[in-house]
């Protein structure tokens, strides 16, 4: 029972101090953001990694998302004979929850993990090492330019998601079910305000904060070899996953 | 001066460093000899503030840089070059990239200025025009050379050589000696050396060290270190079987 305990006490104590550690890394990465802000073609470089180079699947998920919306729209609603509707209920459920959070998922899969790796090998090959010896801030080249790169990208792949998620359900609603097209856009433009599209660019800047944050310390702070850096990425995607699922929750609870 | 005093090291409860004391002589190569694994390249680290120690005293010059923070840490760390064991080269750069690094981030000098002076360091250590090649597509002796040319480029008052001619063959392993004896002679930093080419890093060291258990056994000049009468010592630079080093 003793020892139970100790245990317990030992593993809330690990979780407490790495819960610690986190922020602590997070913090800096801010601090470092507004004292060493970086080349500006380092970040340009992190914006297209992380943005430009994840529009392909972007638009592919939101098309099919916003085709899904449609269909499942179209069937509950026409229960009702509200079917007019479907255009409101396809932009605000992009608009509001699925269009960050989506994009936001698969921005994880394809950048979040790929930056864990990236830092990962630096740090097991002691790239990172040779930063500090040559008393240069690892943070200035390697985590500013990526949170602030996924501060801006991530808005940006949203706001693409919505658009094309709206299109997608309409192409299947007006398309190939037949609700009138007038309806379609004029039911969002009623039923769609400010407000909505705040809460969706809040959410997704949000989120790109937490990608970065947790990816970056994942690869930062990896195990030893090439065993260290597929654990830390596989850890990292979960987490972000996990994190970003629990802070939409959260946020949407306050934004409502 | 660098110098370490009582310090303390574990890693997972085994304890690496224990009570090392050690001097490094100004201006001067010193070696650290000691079988793998004995916490060489953790002592390097402790030098440099990669580490920090459970225990003890890191003093480099005046400073102590024991729990330095980070922007007086870099501070004292201008003074440092390294060499990294497997040269730490950035592998998304090329050779020109990697040399010019350093000086694109920390001096004013023009973009020709900077050619010149990579250029200038990169002949000095044999390797010319390899400017556009890549990290993977050099020998291990080379990208050795390499990381040398990046460490000696902002002219460092120390440098620390973590196993520069490890896994190299012996006519490698030989230049790379009498490269880190020749820029020694011309710019007069202190060097710490990690080694394990026993008898060749006598030729070179004024002082060697050999540290086994977590202490230094016994420092000296080449020729003290090779009458030393301690078993380990004896044993370590004979490459005897016998005696009170065990294979892990």
């Amino acid at each position: 029972m003793t020892l139970l305990i100790r245990k317990l006490g030992a593993l809330a104590l690990f979780i407490l101090g790495e819960m610690g550690r986190m922020l602590d890394f997070l913090l800096y990465g801010i601090y470092c953001i507004v004292r060493f802000p970086g080349r500006p073609v380092h970040i340009l470089k992190q914006i297209h990694f992380i943005g430009a180079r994840s529009s392909f699947v972007i638009l592919l998920t939101a098309s099919f998302t916003g085709m899904v919306l449609g269909l499942q729209g179209y069937y509950t609603l026409s229960k009702f004979g509200s079917e007019g509707l479907l255009g409101s209920a396809v932009a605000l459920s992009l608009i509001r929850e699925l269009g960050p959070v989506l994009s936001a998922l698969m921005v994880t899969g394809r950048a979040g993990s790929a930056i864990t790796a990236e830092i990962g090998i630096m740090r097991i090959t002691e790239q990172i090492d040779a930063l500090d010896t040559m008393a240069l801030n690892p943070f200035k080249y390697l985590i500013s330019p990526k949170l602030l790169a996924a501060l801006v990208a991530l808005p940006l792949l949203c706001a693409i998601f919505d658009v094309v998620g709206i299109y997608g359900g309409y192409v299947v609603g007006v398309k190939l079910l037949g609700v009138n097209p007038g309806a379609y856009f004029h039911e969002m433009e009623k039923s769609v305000e400010w407000k909505d599209v705040y809460s969706g660019i809040m959410k997704s800047l949000s989120f790109g904060v937490i990608i970065a944050w947790v990816c970056c310390y994942k690869g930062y702070y990896c195990g030893h070899g090439a065993e260290g850096v597929s654990r830390a990425t596989t850890s990292a995607v979960v987490m972000s996953s996990v994190v970003i699922l629990i802070w939409d929750y959260f946020l949407t609870s306050v934004l409502l | 001066m660098i110098k370490l005093i009582n310090l303390e090291k574990s890693f997972n409860g085994q304890k690496v460093l224990n009570k090392l004391n050690l001097e490094v002589p100004e201006g001067q190569i010193t070696a650290i000899i000691g079988p793998s694994g004995e916490g060489k390249s953790v002592l390097l680290k402790h030098v440099i503030g990669l580490l920090k120690p459970d225990r003890g005293i890191v003093m480099v010059d005046d400073d102590d840089i024991t729990w330095m923070g980070r922007n007086e840490l870099n501070r004292v760390r201008e003074k440092f070059g390294m060499l990294f064991q497997n040269a730490a080269l950035f592998d998304s750069m090329t050779v020109f990239e990697n040399v010019a690094f350093p000086l694109e981030e920390k001096t004013r000098l023009t973009r020709n200025e900077i050619r010149d002076k990579v250029h200038e360091a990169l002949e000095h250590v044999g390797l010319k025009g390899i400017d556009h090649k890549y990290p993977d597509e050099l020998s291990g002796g080379m990208k050795k050379r390499v990381g040398l040319a990046r460490a000696l480029l902002l002219d460092p008052k120390i440098i620390l050589f973590d196993e520069p001619t490890t896994g190299l063959d012996p006519i490698i392993c030989r230049a790379i000696h009498q490269l880190i004896w020749e820029t020694h002679q011309k710019f007069g930093f202190t060097a710490l050396i990690v080694s394990h080419e026993i008898p060749e890093i006598f030729d070179i060291s004024h002082n060697v060290a050999m540290l086994y258990h977590g202490e230094i056994l016994e420092m000296g000049t080449p020729a003290d270190i090779q009458r030393s009468e301690h078993p380990a010592v004896r044993q370590f630079i004979t490459g005897s079987l016998e005696g009170p080093i065990h294979m892990v």
